[in-house]
């Protein structure tokens, strides 16, 4: 062993500072937070951080976020926080956090919801479910722009599609609330139909949302004949 | 441990006091019970549901839902842990303990996978599964358990984190060696002693 460096534990398991590089907004409900970090490793699109608050008295909370940028993106991540009202991550993040600010992390995390680039991929996302599907989405326009990858996006109104200006002939948005002025495109709930169409030539689905969301995606998916493992699903409950 | 403090940041959901020593390290306490599956929810109907006990063991068993039935019955008041930071304290699960179920089996190894219909599995020493710590349950606060949550029945073992109380329970299979489950290969820690915050694998 003599004359190789001693290897001290890195990222994933440590706890480490980064700092708030970009805070944009997305939605009204939606802020993401470019985060660059002194023991970033490239994450695999679709894990996710976990992120600690600590107060003056020692009281801490902890939540995890999904990562929504590309693993290209050297040194840092960014993590798009939805805010729930009753939550107190997500509201500590949309309230107080700014550019410049300090913010402990560890990750990245769990290698089941994840795109390894290694098939063409149906994505499907339910609101802020779309987060973890940005990132492999990103990914693959920057690697390997020729794959078939689709994403199929519902969201209520206009004014809550994340990432608005860069969904283009890949994704498939559809409104389940109120479509914007002249939409020619999708309206209403998910439906059989909608996830043949996209997930035509798919060999795996990735699907992120609600439980309700989820699961009536995997019951449509299943129906069209989509086997039961090659549906991978990332559920969110009352969190925040 | 790192002496950062989050600049602004004040407890807006602290738990009560009575509670608050119920609460492993990172948790915060959750009066829903969120759904959390890594692909669709299987649909098997209670009819068709059976249980085994397998692998290294001097007598298999096997029993069809009408014989688990008939096992003796117990209600367990418990907190759960999920890895994903929430808990839900004071709840309640019915079922049949492993104590129960592993008589007469005469396992020959210390190690378990729980396998589930749908294919999910997850492993777990002997010792977590005896004396009062594990059961296979198929009720939750005296309702039949939903399918969402592993119905028709589900294992039980309170003091690891949730992902080790396996949905959809089709059977253990007992083995000299102890061989990392479904979430266990996929990032997160062997055993999940939530009091320990074993989370993930480098926990």
């Amino acid at each position: 062993m003599d004359g190789l460096t001693p290897v001290e534990q890195r990222a994933p398991g440590r706890w480490q500072i980064g700092t708030v590089t970009q805070v944009r907004r997305e939605t009204p409900r939606a802020k993401s937070f470019r985060i660059e970090l002194p023991m970033w490793m490239p994450h695999l699109p679709g894990q996710h951080y976990d992120v600690r608050l600590t107060a003056p008295d020692g009281y801490r909370a902890q939540r995890s976020y999904s990562v929504a940028s590309s693993p290209l993106d050297q040194g840092e991540i960014e993590l798009t926080i939805d805010r729930l009202a009753d939550g107190e991550v997500s509201p500590y993040f949309h309230d107080v956090v700014v550019e410049g600010d300090r913010v402990e992390v560890r990750g990245p995390f769990a290698s089941y919801f994840v795109w390894r680039g290694e098939a063409p991929a149906l994505l499907v996302g339910g609101g802020s479910g779309v987060v973890p599907l940005m990132a492999m989405l990103r990914h693959r326009r920057r690697t390997m722009p020729e794959l078939r990858m689709r994403l199929v996006y519902s969201v209520r109104t206009a004014a809550d599609v994340i990432y608005a200006d860069e969904l283009a002939d890949d994704a498939l948005v559809t409104y389940t609330r109120e479509p914007p002025e002249g939409w020619a495109g999708h309206t209403g709930r998910i439906d059989a139909a909608i996830l043949s169409e996209a997930g035509r030539d798919a060999a795996i689905a990735f699907v992120c949302g609600s439980n309700g969301f989820v699961e009536a995606a995997a019951t449509f998916l299943l129906a069209t004949g989509f086997g039961a493992g090659r549906i991978r699903t990332e559920r969110f409950g009352p969190t925040g | 441990m790192t002496d950062f403090i989050s600049r602004g940041f004040r407890a807006r959901r602290r738990t009560p006091a009575e509670l608050a020593d119920r609460l492993p390290p990172g948790q915060y306490a959750e009066p829903g019970f969120p759904v959390l599956t890594a692909g669709p929810t299987p649909d098997i109907p209670a009819e068709q549901w059976g249980l085994r006990i397998d692998g290294m063991v001097g007598h298999e068993r096997e029993w069809t839902c009408d014989e688990f039935q008939r096992l003796p019955f117990e209600t367990v008041p418990c907190d759960i842990h999920c890895v994903t930071k929430w808990s839900k304290l004071g709840t309640s699960f019915g079922g049949v303990s492993l104590d129960t179920l592993l008589e007469g089996v005469e396992p020959a190894g210390d190690y378990a996978t729980a396998y589930s219909y749908g294919g999910y599995t997850t492993n777990l020493a002997l010792t977590d599964l005896t004396g009062g710590k594990a059961w296979v349950v198929t009720e939750h606060e005296g309702e039949p358990l939903p399918r969402e949550h592993g119905g028709p029945a589900r294992l039980l073992v309170p003091r690891l984190y949730f992902w080790k109380s396996a949905k959809w329970v089709a059977g253990l299979r007992v083995m000299d060696h102890d061989e990392p489950g479904f979430w266990e290969q996929n990032g997160y820690h062997n055993r999940g002693d939530p009091w320990k915050e074993e989370r993930y694998w480098t926990d």
